[in-house]
């Protein structure tokens, strides 16, 4: 009886949660957005916001991974960028399309394996270790194009990627990412290797002890997020038609902003999937409708940064006025013994 | 002693305290040597192909360039050194450059350490901020500066807009300032210099600086020990906005154009400077005098390229190699000498 009450209360807790509370707030967000703002509910305009956060969506998938191993990767970006660069020489050089996109998300893997290998191998820092390949990937792209960009993809792909189902207002795009964010949620929420995953960024000594092979889930970690990078990279250069070097600069930081923003820790062992694809989603409407109200890209970076020191700032203060105020009902309890206070 | 032999390597004490008797030998064994060394080579590998490499004026180039990543590194390390770190100081650098441009372009008899003082009180303001974030919200640094990176950032835009300060409407006297020299060395260089040797005494010789090095090595520890863990943290932080700001006036004297992207992307060069110098990212050990020679090998490697006539994108990626080059010979060495002290001690037992 008290037992389905303790997790009565436990779901509650979890819904009023930083998690719960981001899901709500995105969700308000996209309907006053709709009520709101002229323009937002268009379908074509429904189609360039998923266009828009295509990205840091599939990018956020595998980050939240492993910044809840406590882990992270800044070279994600890079690895986007060097994959477009690779993807735009083989089809100068003639390749096959369809032999070229399996081959720059298996370059992606690659990359994220050098990646892993760092981190596990060596046993280096994961922060310094990617910012190291943050430079090395995004000059490597440099060196493979240079300043140049290839542009003439054929039709059938670029329209694809940018196109929608059927008649709807759904991108084509939306299906693979939504494949995707199933995938990494099922991974992460009810499997052996998920619980792993949370093991591994709660306690790493622990977790090794209980037999999770801490070592081998980060490199695969790191292997998943180099090969959704690729895929992101193949994905933005058909969206935009254009294969350049520097394709997806700075994304990185955006990425782990809306993973934080979600509510994943990062020191890591805290955090759910469906939190952080609220937080894509809240970054992405509060973007896309600030735009359509004319008010400028870059003043969005201050509503961005407030809203990712907020969502900490925020459960911190909360847990600390809770911690307070519990504190003074215990003081009010009257303490049973000793009956009358001890004379001086 | 034996708080001393239990850091791993690399900080100033722990080579100076461990072979006190030879001098020679711990300057032999320091961290910095190794950038040295580096830089010797590539630096005569680069004249020999091409003398001009040496001139007067690209020396200068180099100088200058390098003072700015310095400073900016200077502070990025007395953060880092306590476990912390700050992205904001590009953002930093950008909105103290653009504010000191239009004070200066609106007063243009402002003497000149009027501005620099202005720009170290605007940067310290903005490391206050992440500091009391940092301090009173109980928010990880990385959270909070990756917030401020943005937040200081679009300020900037807000207020500049599209336009931007050109060199035409700043006075005459803000710009020589780039150009005037004292004994033949840059005040720019000067400037860095003095920054670096002033934080290096300080984390070396002042119970400030160790205390800031306890904080890294082991934060539960170093509160328990009694160290104000949190006022240090403000003041870690407060310096290294105040440096960042620093560095934004001296961007503005040597540019002269300024736009609300000044400094965008400065923040991972500052932070592979300080690594590539020896500061280990999870705090308790490097110097400063290694991030800013850091800062200086990574502003030669990009003009020696140049002169050499490789392809300039190629500057990146080995700035990339070289990061993962540096922390893997430094965990290499940790790795070595933890083995080391643990055979000593145990001999000794």
């Amino acid at each position: 009886m008290s037992g389905s009450e303790n997790r009565l209360r436990g779901s509650f807790t979890r819904l009023a949660s930083w998690d719960g509370a981001v899901i709500l707030v995105a969700v308000v967000a996209l309907v006053v957005a709709a009520a709101a703002v002229d323009g937002f509910g268009t379908s074509n305009n429904v189609t360039f916001m998923v266009l828009d956060l295509l990205p840091i969506a599939l990018l956020a998938l595998p980050m939240t991974l492993i910044i809840v191993t406590g882990e992270i990767d800044l070279s994600v970006a890079s690895t986007l960028g060097l994959t477009s660069a690779v993807m735009g020489s083989l089809w100068n050089s003639g390749m096959a399309i369809e032999t070229i996109i399996p081959l720059c998300v298996l370059l992606g893997a690659v990359l994220g394996a050098v990646n892993g290998v760092f981190v596990t191998v060596f046993r280096l820092p994961s922060l310094a270790v990617t910012i190291g390949t943050l430079a090395l990937f995004r000059g490597l792209a440099l060196v493979v194009l240079g300043e140049s960009a290839v542009a003439d993809f054929p039709v059938v792909f670029t329209t694809w990627v940018t196109g929608t189902v059927a008649d709807t207002a759904i991108p084509n795009v939306l299906l693979p990412l939504l494949l995707l964010a199933a995938v990494f949620t099922v991974v992460l929420h009810a499997t052996p290797v998920g619980r792993a995953v949370f093991a591994a960024g709660a306690g790493e000594q622990a977790a090794r002890f209980s037999g999770v092979r801490v070592d081998r889930l980060k490199f695969w970690l790191f292997v998943a997020s180099g090969a959704v990078a690729g895929l992101a990279g193949v994905l933005w250069t058909l969206r935009y038609s254009s294969a350049r070097a520097d394709n997806g600069l700075g994304l990185e930081l955006a990425v782990v902003a809306a993973v934080l923003l979600g509510g994943v820790s990062i020191f890591g062992g805290r955090g759910t999937m469906p939190g952080v694809l609220a937080g894509v989603l809240l970054l992405a409407t509060l973007q896309n409708a600030l735009r359509l109200e004319d008010v400028t890209n870059e003043a969005l970076n201050i509503v961005t940064g407030a809203l990712l020191i907020v969502s900490v700032l925020l459960p911190n203060i909360s847990r600390s006025v809770r911690t307070a105020a519990q504190r003074r009902r215990l003081r009010r309890t009257p303490i049973p013994q000793p009956a009358t206070p001890p004379a001086p | 002693m034996s708080t001393v032999r239990t850091r791993p390597a690399g900080s100033a004490a722990s080579s100076s305290g461990s072979s006190g008797r030879n001098p020679l030998a711990a300057v032999l064994r320091a961290r910095e040597l190794g950038i040295v060394v580096a830089l010797a080579i590539l630096v005569a590998y680069t004249t020999i192909a091409n003398p001009r490499f040496l001139s007067a004026q690209s020396v200068r180039d180099i100088l200058l360039g390098a003072s700015i990543l310095a400073v900016l590194a200077v502070g990025q390390t007395i953060v880092i050194v306590t476990r912390n770190i700050d992205l904001s100081v590009g953002s930093v650098l950008g909105l103290t450059a653009f504010a000191v441009g239009t004070v200066v372009q609106d007063n243009p008899g402002l003497p000149l350490p009027f501005a620099l003082l202005l720009g170290m009180a605007i940067g310290g303001v903005c490391g206050m901020v992440n500091a009391v974030l940092v301090r009173y919200g109980q928010v990880p640094a990385l959270v909070v500066t990756l917030g401020t990176l943005y937040m200081f950032r679009g300020v900037t835009y807000l207020w500049a807009g599209g336009q931007q300060i050109t060199a035409d409407e700043l006075p005459r006297s803000f710009l020589s300032f780039a150009n005037e020299t004292l004994l033949g060395v840059p005040w720019l260089v000067l400037i860095a210099l003095l920054v670096t040797v002033a934080a290096g005494v300080l984390l070396r010789n002042y119970r400030v600086g160790r205390e800031l090095y306890a904080m890294g090595s082991n934060p539960e520890a170093a509160m328990l020990a009694g160290i104000s863990v949190g006022r240090n943290l403000l003041g870690a932080f407060t310096v290294s906005g105040a440096l960042a700001g620093l560095a934004g006036v001296l961007f503005a004297i040597r540019f002269g154009t300024i736009d609300a992207a000044a400094g965008t992307g400065d923040e991972l060069e500052v932070v592979a400077a300080a690594v590539v110098g020896g500061v280990a990212v999870f705090g308790g050990s490097g110097t400063v005098w290694g991030a800013a020679l850091g800062a200086l090998l990574l502003t030669v490697i990009g003009n020696s390229l140049a002169v050499l006539d490789i392809n300039q994108f190629w500057q990146n990626a080995i700035v990339g190699a070289l990061i993962l080059f540096a922390i893997g010979v430094d965990r290499l060495v940790a790795a070595r000498t933890a083995r080391a002290l643990k055979k000593r001690n145990s001999h000794v037992r």
